[in-house]
């Protein structure tokens, strides 16, 4: 897996980080990682050269101050930079005047045009519209079927007939008008930008219509390529921007970025899910995190919720505020956490994860060792730790397979876990009496 | 064991994010049954992969498209005298076709190296270049391996989109016209009309099918397929499957199953084959790497070279991961579908001359 750029920053950072003063050289080894983690991201050569730059003006503001932290400032200028380049704003429709507001969806093949012009359809139904779907890629085998199914899934009404592809769309958008639907959304066939006739196709079933909206379905997982595909079709369409499918893979997505800052149109929706309903505007500041690394919580979540069982998942967390949460919950736990694959990969994942842990190597054995280590305590015992004397221990050692003195260390661990826990917050009583305790702490000195 | 209990702790904490309950897939299902065929789309759909057939593409043709940075490149070296300076232009356009910034960088210091000394002129760099990028390639077998026990299964798999449907269908085509005899499973039973458009393909064909209900177990449909291939004598099963990212944990387990469940049946699974899109960027590294792990992929299918993308992910999962890429699609057309030629490739992408 990469790593995300904000690791990847944090590392590059970490020696500067103590520094009161940037050298030259501290500025240009940065710069290369920032460089490398963006192509990783499949953020567009010529849009990471530009990025760099801007980034390095600042890192050269920062040598020049030596009175604030060089590094964080570092840090905010990436941040600030991919955020200016995303641009703040959401996409908004506004709907024609005169109903029918006419929807065009163009894209390559597979980038997922039947799957979003169902979900799209289901968005302005859920906005209180009256959609209508028309089946205008009478290439792909089974497409029609495919978005008839869509269709009856979501009670949106499909057109189709077997002419040519500008008959379709525009009988199409006829007999939406007929039927008094307010939004006609239409599909067409997947091609590439430089296939000409399919291009002229396009533009003719464009001419046909006059879409209100013109979008280019991108998928999340494309590389350097997005900045050409994206003006051909814009050359052609004057899209009025894009949708950004399947974003609910690892994909960093640096296409958003890229197609926004080289052919200026801004993503307008994104694809989040294989549900109809996983289906969203676009938020850009978001983005700028998915591409920092934060985003990667938001894929931890996606695959917890992918994996986990949710009354245990619910019963731990009570258990954790309740500040009750024991070995029982943490064997239930640890198994749920499990499900989700190898510990490492998982935490990776999470944020704010110090550097020393999420390099430390994890073994799974090891893991197996402590899931045998409290199945082999009775259920008693689990709730509560402090009966476990010399003879449980070597007992339970025997039934695991371990040492007593691995039983003991793990409880141990167990016990300074849990009163962290309450520290941090988590059980809100004691969280109260360590924040009165360090503060007397402190006015003693 | 005192990071493993922190660790683990931290998990735990994930548990309060997880309250949106447990996602499963919901397949089209019960629907496609009652959505009646529109009785003209399937002449259509037979109409159009008829068209498919007629189409020839060559590895020189599909890739004049992806070759526009090359070209470029070679057209400025003619100003450029100096080795630094080439090396970073090579490495620009290595990262311009996809092959990573790491594997950019290493081939543009080799090829610093080896260029070191010699005349600069565009054909010079262009032939070193070429045989940097073969070198990056394995000494490896790239027939398909049906195996000596009938039937040879092959399960394609790969994330959504990437032409799995589309790849068996030819391969189907085109293994029928040389004789073998050919048994496709409709596995994905996840989307809407997958099933429509595999069996419109093996119809062309002319091959035999296996499907299920919409929403059914794939596994057992796969199994079904292979069962139902060893008994009227098939050579080999072609298994497609539901696109699937590679960072859902249960769709990939699903996948698991789908292996397992396939080694039980009468045929022995030959080959893994993964799907990855030549506008993939470096994803594509990922992908590989998830569903190696998951299924034991045994090769790659590059598939869409015929637009202006270059597939270099390709190369970077080759020669970081070492699987091999085994087919490749060069168009539209049933001949389109290729066994992969590492010559023909890189000679396609730099251009015969510069």
């Amino acid at each position: 897996m990469f790593e995300s750029l904000g690791g990847r920053l944090e590392g590059a950072l970490s020696r500067i980080r103590g520094k009161s003063r940037l050298t030259q050289a501290d500025v240009e080894e940065t710069l290369i990682e920032i460089r490398r983690a963006l192509l990783d991201a499949d953020v567009n050569l010529a849009v990471v050269d530009s990025v760099a730059e801007r980034v390095r003006a600042a890192a050269v503001g920062a040598m020049a101050s030596p009175s604030l932290t060089p590094g964080q400032q570092v840090v905010k200028a990436v941040h600030d930079e991919l955020i200016r380049v995303l641009g703040q704003e959401t996409f908004r429709i506004r709907y024609a005047p005169a109903p029918p507001t006419v929807v065009l969806l163009a894209g390559l093949q597979g980038s997922g045009k039947t799957t979003a012009a169902g979900k799209l359809a289901l968005h302005f139904k859920t906005a209180g519209r009256l959609p209508m779907l028309v089946a205008a890629d009478l290439q792909r085998p089974g497409a029609v079927l495919q978005l008839e199914v869509l269709g009856k899934q979501i009670a949106v009404p499909v057109f189709s007939e077997a002419t040519d592809p500008v008959k379709v769309a525009t009988r199409g958008v006829a007999e939406a008008r007929r039927l008094g639907r307010d939004v006609v959304i239409v599909d067409t066939a997947g091609r590439l930008a430089i296939d000409e006739p399919l291009m002229a196709e396009m533009a003719a079933i464009n001419d046909a219509i006059t879409p209100d909206y013109r979008f280019l379905v991108i998928d999340a997982m494309i590389g350097q390529d997005s900045v050409e595909i994206a003006r051909r079709f814009d050359a052609e369409l004057e899209i009025s921007g894009v949708i950004l499918t399947k974003l609910d893979g690892d994909a960093r997505g640096g296409a958003a970025l890229s197609v926004k800052e080289v052919v200026g149109k801004p993503v307008a929706f994104a694809s989040v899910g294989e549900k109809l309903e996983d289906f969203e505007p676009f938020y850009p500041d978001r983005m700028a995190s998915r591409i920092l690394g934060m985003g990667d919580v938001l894929s931890l979540i996606e695959r917890a919720e992918s994996t986990m069982d949710q009354e245990v998942a619910q019963r731990g967390a009570d258990r954790l505020k309740e500040g009750k949460f024991d070995l029982e919950d943490f064997l239930d736990q640890l198994r749920q956490v499990r499900r989700m694959g190898p510990l490492k990969g998982v935490l990776s994942m999470l944020p704010g994860v110090p550097k020393e842990l999420r390099n430390q190597d994890i073994d799974e054995a090891e893991i197996d060792r402590v899931e045998a280590i409290i199945s082999s305590m009775t259920p008693t015992e689990r709730r509560n730790p402090t009966l476990i004397d010399f003879s449980r221990r070597t007992r339970i050692a025997a039934g695991s397979g371990t040492s007593p003195t691995d039983v003991q260390v793990l409880l141990k661990k167990f016990k300074e876990m849990s009163k962290m826990m309450r520290q941090i917050g988590v059980g809100p009583k004691s969280a109260t009496r360590k924040r009165a305790a360090s503060g007397r702490k402190r006015r003693k000195r | 064991m005192e990071y493993l209990v922190i660790a683990l702790v931290l998990l735990v904490l994930l548990g309060f994010v997880a309250t949106k309950g447990r996602r499963g897939r919901v397949p089209a299902a019960e629907v496609v049954q009652e959505v009646a065929a529109p009785s003209a789309v399937p002449a259509r759909i037979a109409e159009e992969v008829g068209d498919f057939a007629a189409k020839e593409p060559s590895y020189a043709g599909s890739l004049s498209r992806s070759r526009g940075p090359f070209s470029q490149l070679f057209a400025r070296i003619r100003g450029v005298g100096e080795v630094d300076a080439v090396a970073a232009q090579v490495e620009e356009t290595l990262i311009l076709a996809d092959l990573g910034p790491a594997l950019a960088e290493a081939i543009s210091g080799d090829l610093r190296r080896s260029l070191g000394g010699k005349s600069l002129d565009s054909e010079s760099v262009r032939q070193a270049l070429a045989t940097e990028l073969k070198a990056r390639f394995l000494e490896a077998d790239r027939t398909l391996d049906y195996g000596d026990h009938k039937p040879g299964v092959v399960l394609f798999v790969g994330v959504n989109g990437t032409g799995k449907t589309t790849t068996i269908g030819k391969l189907a085509a085109h293994l029928a016209g040389e004789g073998v005899k050919v048994t496709v499973a409709a596995g994905d039973t996840f989307r809407a009309a997958a099933t429509e458009q595999v069996s419109a393909w093996a119809d062309q064909a002319g091959v035999d099918l296996v499907s299920g209900q919409a929403g059914a177990d794939p596994a057992s449909v796969i199994y079904d397929a292979i069962e139902h291939a060893a008994a009227i004598g098939s050579d080999v099963v072609l298994c497609d499957t539901a696109g699937r990212l590679q960072n859902k944990g249960n769709l990939m387990d699903e996948l698991r199953k789908i292996r397992r469940v396939a080694e039980k049946g009468a045929g022995a699974v030959t080959e893994v084959l993964l799907v990855i899109d030549a506008t993939t960027g470096q994803n594509g590294l990922a992908q590989a790497r998830a569903f190696g792990e998951a299924v034991s992929v045994t090769g790659v299918v590059l598939t869409k070279l015929d637009g202006s993308s270059k597939g270099g992910v390709a190369v970077a999962i080759e020669s970081t991961l070492g699987l091999p890429v085994k087919l490749v699609g060069l168009g539209e057309g049933i001949g389109a579908l290729r066994a992969f030629d590492v010559d023909a490739f890189v000679d396609g992408l730099l251009g015969e001359n510069g």
